[in-house]
């Protein structure tokens, strides 16, 4: 009737909500509910909102090494990052690094939901243990493969000296350096794509399974053309968000490599944190920090999009 | 062609007699075995990283250094935890970092709660502008604030203290939407009921909403302690002195130093992933609910 139609992601999968307030609510009750929202907003202003702005305004100056603003250079810190082989390299790592754990992430996490989805007694055992890495700290997950990955005394090596391979420097050797961290980050993330991708299998109806074995297919042709299709929204789902969240990666390269060796593990957050709190080149940094935001709101906009064209799950 | 494949091609299949009792369920119930095995193994891969930072935690430095590695250690040796927490002031990292999450944990709680309950109860001019406001704040990577508030701590003389850990994280978008989802379905009658008795907003948020809100509460509480205990760049930033670092940065320091075995580092690990692996196994269907109520958030 005169509710408006739900605008927004946030109210695709909530009861639906009178957005439009009745005339007699007036000042009385915006000043009642801002009371109950100042401290939130608070908080938000104080270092989201602020911070957002002076941030913008830190990449147009140039700053003096302790963050003061000197002068104002207009895009000239933006002008110069895209002409900046070290920028490009974060970039080009920073892709390839989605790209060795994003898909792989999904592929690991997929079997492992769709076991974890079975009807079996203490199935709860197992769906605990394939989400475990929830759990653990990414500085704890980069220590423990630190440690598997150590080429001298480490499990890793050993096991492959056992197909006779020769021992791997993962974490010294510019050809292994990034393949290494991402492998440590894969681990770190399963345990959420697994919950994510269970929660949608749960939602896939058993009817749904049962006509297509009534029509004769078979178990693959099943999972081909009936599970994935229900499940792709949280596939897509998994995907942006751990593309985004890949992205922002940050304590595995700091604990596991330093950006090294030959900066082929420097992606865009190692950057930003290099320049802003090593060399002090506070403007270069914030500037970075745009255009990684940039790279995320693209992302962000596109789930959104993609997202609220399909049924959401439970 | 002898053995007809599994795959029935089209619909007379279905119609066929159904296959004789026996060997059909013998074959299944093979099928079934085979796949727990699967399971258990899977498991114990997914699970390896860690039981054998367990079982290193364990170990002599003699038999950390020892080439080949052994799986899990021939002599059991607890002197790494007593070690670890000699070498470095695991301790007082622990005691941070509970400070810390305890009080985002509550903060967070109190704001949401606050401002999920306009959200849903209220009905003000301007709600649907500000509830996008609110939303909007999850797209701003945490990134592109990280400069301005490290100068804004720094300018406050925060540097090195509980409130630069803390403040921050004192207000979530994700938690204000995700108890309004629970405020949502409380029926208003319960508020009419409540109004006409002469019960005050104030009194009906946090006597009456807030008891039967308490399952949206502790999801909330979980996922907010966790994620506050694992925190990395933040606290790598504004704290540098020993004594005020958190766990996960201790943990990075511990490691630096060169004349620390591995063993001792695995039993720093264990010590400060225990806290956060126990709220895991104790509020796993909170802390699956809160994930997949991100799946919504985006």
């Amino acid at each position: 009737m005169s509710t408006q139609a739900p605008s927004g992601p946030s109210t695709a999968a909530a009861p639906a909500v009178v957005w439009r307030v009745p005339r007699s609510a007036g000042r009385g009750e915006f000043a009642a509910a801002l009371g109950y929202l100042l401290p939130s907003l608070v908080v938000f202003t104080m270092f989201v909102f602020y911070p957002l702005i002076k941030n913008v305004q830190l990449s147009l100056y140039e700053t003096s090494p302790l963050g003061g603003l000197g002068l104002f250079v207009g895009v000239a810190n933006y002008t110069q990052l895209i002409h900046d082989p070290a920028f490009l390299n974060s970039l080009r790592v920073s892709f390839l690094f989605a790209l060795y754990t994003v898909p792989a992430g999904i592929l690991l996490g997929l079997p492992l939901a769709m076991l974890a989805n079975r009807r079996i007694r203490g199935i709860v055992v197992f769906r605990t243990a394939y989400s475990f890495t929830i759990a653990v700290s990414i500085a704890a997950a980069a220590l423990i493969w630190e440690w598997l990955l150590d080429p001298n005394v480490g499990m890793l090596n050993y096991l492959l000296s056992l197909l006779h391979v020769h021992k791997v420097g993962w974490l010294t050797d510019p050809r292994f350096a990034l393949p290494a961290v991402a492998a440590t980050t894969v681990w770190k993330d399963l345990g959420f794509n697994v919950v994510v991708l269970l929660a949608a299998l749960q939602g896939v109806s058993d009817e749904l399974i049962e006509a297509a074995r009534i029509d004769g297919a078979g178990r693959w042709a099943t999972f081909r053309n009936v599970v994935v299709p229900a499940i792709s929204p949280a596939l897509f789902f998994v995907g942006v968000v751990s593309t985004i969240s890949v992205l922002q990666s940050f304590g595995q390269v700091n604990i596991l490599t330093q950006g090294g060796p030959v900066d082929s593990t420097n992606v865009i957050v190692y950057s930003i944190y290099r320049n802003a709190f090593f060399n002090f080149r506070f403007g270069l940094a914030a500037a970075q920090a745009m255009l990684l935001f940039v790279l995320v709101l693209i992302l962000t906009g596109l789930q959104f999009t993609v997202f609220e064209r399909f049924v959401t799950y439970q | 062609m002898t053995t007809p494949t599994p795959v029935a091609p089209s619909r007379p299949a279905a119609a066929a007699p159904p296959p004789r009792k026996g060997r059909g369920d013998l074959r299944h119930m093979a099928a079934d075995r085979g796949l727990d095995l699967l399971m258990v193994v899977l498991a114990l891969v997914v699970l390896f990283p860690l039981l054998y930072a367990l079982g290193t935690s364990l170990k002599t430095t003699a038999e950390v250094n020892q080439y080949p590695p052994t799986l899990w250690p021939h002599v059991f040796n607890a002197g790494n935890y007593p070690d670890a927490l000699r070498v470095a002031p695991i301790a007082r990292f622990l005691l941070n970092s509970f400070i810390q999450s305890g009080a985002v944990t509550v903060g967070q709680l109190v704001t949401a709660a606050l401002a999920a309950f306009a959200f849903s109860f209220i009905e003000f001019p301007g709600r649907q502008a500000l509830f996008f406001l609110f939303l909007s704040t999850l797209m701003i990577p945490a990134e592109v604030t990280l400069i301005p508030n490290y100068l804004t701590v720094r300018s406050l003389g925060w540097l090195n203290t509980y409130p630069a850990l803390v403040a921050p994280f004192l207000a979530t978008a994700f938690g204000t939407f995700l108890l309004r989802q629970f405020f949502l379905t409380v029926p208003r009658e319960l508020w009419d009921a409540a109004r006409i008795d002469g019960c005050s907003r104030r009194r009906f948020l946090a006597q009456i909403l807030a008891p039967l809100a308490r399952p949206a509460f502790a999801t909330l509480a979980i996922y907010a302690f966790l994620s506050t205990w694992n925190q990395y760049l933040w606290p790598l930033l504004v704290i540098n002195s020993q004594q005020m670092r958190t766990v996960q940065i201790g943990l990075a320091i511990l490691q630096s130093q060169e004349s620390v075995s591995w063993s001792l580092v695995m039993a720093g690990i264990v010590l400060i992933v225990a806290p956060t692996i126990f709220l895991f196994l104790i509020g796993y269907r909170h802390v699956v609910r809160g994930l997949t109520a991100g799946a919504v958030k985006g």
